[in-house]
């Protein structure tokens, strides 16, 4: 019926969504993790976001899709408060993580962004040498007490990240001397290294190619066991691979908010379905 | 090749540029020659000035000119990456406009002014500052003379406050070039605001050590303020409260009296010996980011993604 989600695709990970094999959407509900509610977001006077509300639950991978601009990454944004930097920026209703308020006054924005790491579209490494690059995060919240706790967390961090075999010999090399790829698995290792609740990723392998793409991927799905991971992708196909469930933005709205099999294959709105099924965006 | 002529063009243009560098060098070379005869290298290490008695050693005034110079980085560096910090990072964004219009034009006051505003106001204040001081702070060296208000510390004040406005702005500019995602980067992983300066600061770290640089190369030269301020008097002396000289002063100052031939040679000598100086300095900046740069940014990518997948 729909040409894009049609034909059943296996991938490396074992994952496929829709015939429900996924053990985690067999599951009962798990605990909510991001509880948003009536939200809305303003560039001076612009409103970017229009009362959004929606519940995200732990240990899960949600993805949101919809077109360039239609308000996904600034509401990726609004969940670690990194919209906070930008001049003139506002935003009415609540976001509570772990049931408290993100945007309650007295909330150290430092600590928040400690339990809900992130994920930038490019590979943002420091110039600094691999190893540094993940002790970052330690080293400035005074998180390793020693220099063997130090190593040993980056360590852990680059293995989980599925980037340690490759780097392991060369930690002390510039980390701009990496591809593409694991420059953003390092990225993703940094973001680690911090032990985060939650990880936000903002369209993690636009830039990179299909083999790179493909071990983020997997990486995703490996590592929702221990993190609730939000992702947002305009690369529909990477949604249906990766995701439980599947937030559908469109023009500073959410429009449709369900299961990624729901999503793909009967959404419940016409302008969902127009969309999955490639007839806009 | 039918842009050969328009590489030919260029070319020459680019060759006129070493070539002005090589004239000056051979012109400052041949009219310091008898100097050059006479003293040999011990014009650089001879601490007499004595134009009657035919006597020439430039070391007072390269002991001068550094001695203000790194004087002026070292109060000037703090406060010009603070100015940079604040405008580009701090500032609430009606405030920035304005600020980076007054650094614009402090830079483009005449030195004269500067120097005028030295002594009648930096030299009094300076002379106060050596009267209150207590005798025994007096016996330091770095402190030690009669309280006469010009000398090394009003020179390199005043080069402070000239060299802040440009290396201010160009640290400025570096800052502003910084990728936004590195701040983001740092932020995302629970910096502070100070934190994600840092970072950004990091990131620019060459660029910011050029801006410094810069700022070196122009106290090096800076001459009419420096020379009214000073207190003209050729000796090595670590005091910052002596009277000193330097290059570019004694070279303004003693020009039109050279009476002789000699005398004549040793001023140009010294414009020389700035010349090859600055020349260093520069130099050994540029070598200085370079080396920064290969060690941080532009490393070759070796290893490609199909490595990575192959493992």
């Amino acid at each position: 019926m729909t040409h894009q989600v049609s034909s059943p695709t296996r991938f490396t990970t074992g994952l496929s969504v829709r015939d429900g094999r996924d053990p985690a959407l067999n599951q009962a509900p798990k605990a909510v993790k991001i509880d948003v509610e009536h939200l809305s977001f303003f560039y001076g006077v612009k409103r970017a976001l229009e009362d959004i509300s929606l519940q995200i639950q732990a240990n899960l991978v949600t993805a949101f899709i919809g077109p360039s601009g239609c308000g996904k990454s600034t509401f990726l944004r609004t969940l670690n408060r990194m919209n906070d930097i930008i001049p003139g920026a506002r935003i009415e209703g609540h976001v509570r993580i772990d049931g408290l308020d993100a945007y309650a006054s007295g909330v150290d924005v430092v600590k928040l962004r400690r339990k809900v790491g992130m994920v930038f579209q490019k590979s943002n490494p420091f110039p600094k040498t691999i190893f540094e690059n993940v002790a970052y995060g330690l080293r400035i919240n005074g998180l390793a007490a020693s220099k063997s706790e130090l190593a040993g967390r980056v360590e852990e961090s680059l293995k989980q990240a599925a980037l340690w075999g490759e780097v392991k010999d060369r930690l002390h090399e510039s980390a701009l001397a990496m591809s593409g790829g694991q420059q953003q698995r390092l990225c993703i290792a940094r973001a680690l290294a911090i032990r985060p609740d939650i990880i936000l990723m903002d369209e993690p392998a636009s830039a990179l190619d299909p083999i790179a793409t493909q071990r983020i991927e997997e990486l995703v799905y490996d590592l929702k066991q221990a993190y609730t991971i939000v992702i947002v992708t305009h690369n529909m196909q990477q949604a249906a691979r990766i995701s439980d469930h599947t937030a559908f933005f469109w023009l500073g709205r959410l429009v449709e908010y369900d299961r990624t099999d729901k999503i793909f294959t009967n959404p419940s709105e016409k302008l969902t379905e127009d969309y999955v099924t490639g007839r806009f965006g | 090749m039918r842009d050969l002529p328009f590489r030919i063009i260029v070319g020459a243009f680019g060759c006129v540029l070493a070539l002005l560098v090589l004239a000056i060098g051979v012109e400052l070379t041949r009219q310091s020659w008898l100097s050059i005869q006479k003293f040999g290298f011990h014009f650089w290490t001879t601490d007499t000035w004595d134009p009657v008695a035919g006597q020439f050693g430039a070391l007072p005034f390269i002991w001068g000119t550094l001695y203000s110079s790194l004087l002026a980085l070292a109060i000037a560096a703090p406060v010009a990456l603070g100015i940079a910090i604040f405008v580009s990072e701090l500032c609430p964004a009606w405030l920035q406009t304005p600020l980076v219009f007054l650094t614009e034009l402090l830079a483009a006051i005449p030195s004269i002014v500067y120097g005028l505003w030295g002594i009648f106001v930096l030299v009094p204040a300076i002379r106060a500052l050596e009267i209150w001081m207590p005798e025994p702070l007096r016996a330091i060296p770095l402190l030690s003379g009669p309280p006469l208000g010009v000398g090394m510390l009003a020179a390199g004040v005043i080069l402070a406050v000239m060299i802040v406005p440009f290396t201010s702005a160009v640290a400025r500019e570096v800052l502003q070039t910084v990728p936004a995602a590195q701040r983001e980067g740092a932020y995302a992983l629970g910096a502070t605001r100070f934190e994600a300066i840092r970072a950004a600061l990091f990131y620019a770290r060459t660029g910011i050590i050029g801006s410094i640089m810069l700022g070196f190369g122009r106290a090096l030269g800076e001459t009419m303020a420096v020379t009214m301020v000073i207190g003209n008097n050729p000796q090595v002396s670590a005091s910052l409260f002596a009277p000193q000289y330097t290059m570019a002063a004694v070279v303004a100052n003693e020009f039109t009296e050279a009476s002789d031939e000699l005398y004549l040679h040793a001023l140009v000598e010294i414009g020389l010996v700035l010349f090859v100086i600055t020349l260093v300095v520069n130099a050994g900046s540029r070598l200085l980011i370079w080396g920064l740069g290969r060690s941080g940014r532009t490393r070759p990518s070796r290893v490609a993604d199909v490595e990575a997948s192959a493992a």
